[in-house]
């Protein structure tokens, strides 16, 4: 049923009311954060926090600035070893394997190897367009160049850039627009066929245009991927994704499918802040 | 009439403009003194080097008035000290070339390596400690180096690997150069290195690569316009360096790329010559214009091409 509080919501987020019916929580479980607590130094960021990640499909984490949205998502390619001083507590478990990322036996760079990520602002290296997309080949030690320029191919086919630069492919990445180097920086992460793609709001430095571009692509890329992504943008999580998770002040409030968290949250707090009363 | 135009049509007092005028005038005339004063400074390093120039230009011209430009530029004896004097510049380009070439061999890899390490690696308080040591290196006054190349490093390599090394010869003083311009090489190039962001880092550690595998593919192809300028400026120091080859390599004019033998570079030479033992006014005595003129032009090829290739590796991000 709708009322109208939900009508109100749904016109402002331009929801048409034909998505918006109920929808079951089912899956397969990809991934699932257990009690996930994290720590910057003495900083408590992410407390206690349990969210499932469903198997192809597109989940979306929410909030306001600082809420430890971003920091949650690094926790799954454990970006938090890089520096000093931070401490994760609880468990990711990565699903069939049933092994805990976090693990201090397990190595962060085999979690890196199969978990991929896309950041905020495009970061290509400075390198051709051809050699980005094949880094991730090169760094696991594939030598034979019919198998990587055949990934490459495909990586690029998958971002929907291919038809752009599939003539200029030894031109450095440095010379495409920013649009264009974010779609490069996806199809570096899918080149090596990772099981989860990450994505850190990956349009907020882009154009409207671009940005319905890599909404379109991470659409297309929940066939065969399974997604986690952050987004200021809410239009865009209820555009994108599947299930969304609402974070505040480093826990997470209230999770469920997209639809449902939109239109009927359950908490007030969740309500609040979609209806831009704060954040 | 419209209420703009009554605005527009009413009178300005002249109490009100006047002395705003003034100060401003007064303030134009002092922004002006100041900027004067200002690029009259600058223009002392840049006087200086025109007037350096000029008067290489100039002193050498008079050289070149007596001994051919091809005599000066293929002749292969230097010998201006000598009764009968041959003033062929081989000899001391070859002793140069052979100096700098090993003393660049040893610091371009040491510092490369040396600033990889401090700037992907080390932990914080290890760079913190070693950088200023390795400035500190700097601050050694080349007369030291060419003293530990003379009595410690010659026989040090005579006792050990090479025993039928002369007393005088090229190879220890290359070596300490050598040894001498790495935190040049390290200093520089380990501060490009830090200044590509650690977005781009993160971007490689985040596709599953290791520290070395970013630290070599990624930061290192990033920071290349730096380390360029670090290797030009090694480039310079290494051909100009004066002190160490003057004390350890013998002074004597040699037509030789093997750094096994004595030899002099240009710069040697001119000091050599500085000390006095030539008339001042004598062709000898201009001979050190032409070297050093050949000496400017060398380094200012150096420059160049460090410049070009700047431009070249330029990355933007």
């Amino acid at each position: 049923m709708v009322t109208d509080q939900m009508a109100t919501n749904l016109a402002r987020l331009n929801v048409p009311p034909s998505v918006a019916t109920s929808q079951e929580m089912t899956g397969t479980l990809k991934a699932e954060a257990q009690n996930l607590n994290f720590y910057y130094g003495g900083f408590h960021a992410l407390k206690n926090t349990n969210l499932p990640v469903y198997e192809r499909k597109v989940t979306a984490l929410i909030g306001p600035s600082g809420c430890g949205k971003s920091t949650f998502l690094r926790c799954f390619n454990r970006m938090h070893d890089l520096y000093p001083g931070n401490r994760y507590e609880g468990r990711i478990m990565l699903y069939p394997d049933q092994i805990n990322l976090l693990d201090p036996t397990v190595d962060p760079i085999e979690v890196r190897m199969r978990i991929s990520m896309v950041f905020q602002k495009p970061n290509p290296f400075p390198k051709s367009i051809y050699e980005n997309v094949a880094y991730g080949l090169r760094v696991r030690g594939e030598h034979n160049r019919g198998r990587i320029a055949k990934n490459v191919e495909q990586a690029l086919r998958s971002a929907a850039l291919w038809d752009e630069v599939k003539d200029r492919l030894d031109e450095p990445a440095f010379n495409l627009s920013g649009g264009q180097q974010q779609r490069v920086c996806i199809a570096r992460a899918l080149a090596t066929d990772p099981e989860i793609l990450l994505f850190d709001e990956p349009t907020s430095a882009l154009d409207p245009i671009a940005t319905a571009s890599i909404e379109q692509l991470i659409s297309d890329l929940k066939e065969r991927v399974t997604i986690l992504i952050v987004t200021h943008n809410l239009q865009q999580a209820v555009r994108v994704s599947d299930y969304t998770a609402y974070m505040y002040l480093g826990e997470l409030i209230e999770f469920g499918l997209t639809n449902n968290l939109f239109i009927k949250p359950e908490k007030k707090q969740t309500e609040d802040y979609l209806t831009g009363r704060f954040g | 009439m419209s209420p703009i135009d009554a605005v527009h049509s009413a009178p300005i007092a002249d109490t009100v403009v006047t002395p705003r005028f003034k100060r401003r005038l007064f303030r134009h005339v002092k922004e002006r003194v100041i900027e004067s004063i200002l690029l009259l400074l600058a223009l002392v390093a840049v006087a200086t080097t025109v007037a350096i120039v000029a008067i290489l230009v100039h002193e050498s011209a008079g050289f070149f008035e007596e001994v051919s430009l091809r005599e000066f530029l293929t002749g292969t004896v230097w010998s201006p000290l000598f009764e009968n004097p041959r003033y062929g510049v081989l000899p001391l380009v070859s002793g140069t070339v052979t100096v700098a070439g090993i003393a660049l061999a040893v610091a371009l890899p040491l510092g490369t390596i040396t600033a990889i390490y401090l700037s992907e690696f080390a932990p914080h308080w290890v760079r913190e400690t070693v950088k200023p040591i390795l400035e500190l290196l700097e601050a050694v006054p080349g007369v030291v180096f060419g003293y530990f190349a003379l009595l410690l490093l010659t026989p040090l390599l005579q006792d050990t690997l090479l025993p039928g090394l002369p007393g005088f010869n090229m190879l220890a003083p290359a070596l300490v150069i050598g040894v001498m311009i790495v935190p040049y090489v390290a200093s520089v190039s380990e501060d490009a290195m830090r200044a590509v962001p650690m977005s781009m880092r993160e971007g490689s550690y985040a596709m599953g690569a290791t520290r070395l595998q970013t630290a070599v593919r990624v930061v290192t192809p990033a920071a290349t316009s730096g380390i360029v300028a670090a290797y030009v400026l090694a480039a310079s120091r290494a051909v100009g360096e004066t002190m160490v080859v003057a004390i350890a390599a013998g002074l004597q004019p040699n037509f030789t790329f093997n750094p096994m033998e004595q030899a002099a570079t240009i710069t040697a030479y001119i000091v050599q010559v500085s000390q006095g033992d030539l008339p001042h006014g004598s062709l000898g005595y201009q001979s050190i214009f032409a070297v050093g003129l050949t000496l400017a032009l060398m380094t200012l090829g150096f420059n160049i091409a460090g410049h070009w290739l700047r431009k070249r590796f330029r990355e933007v991000y």
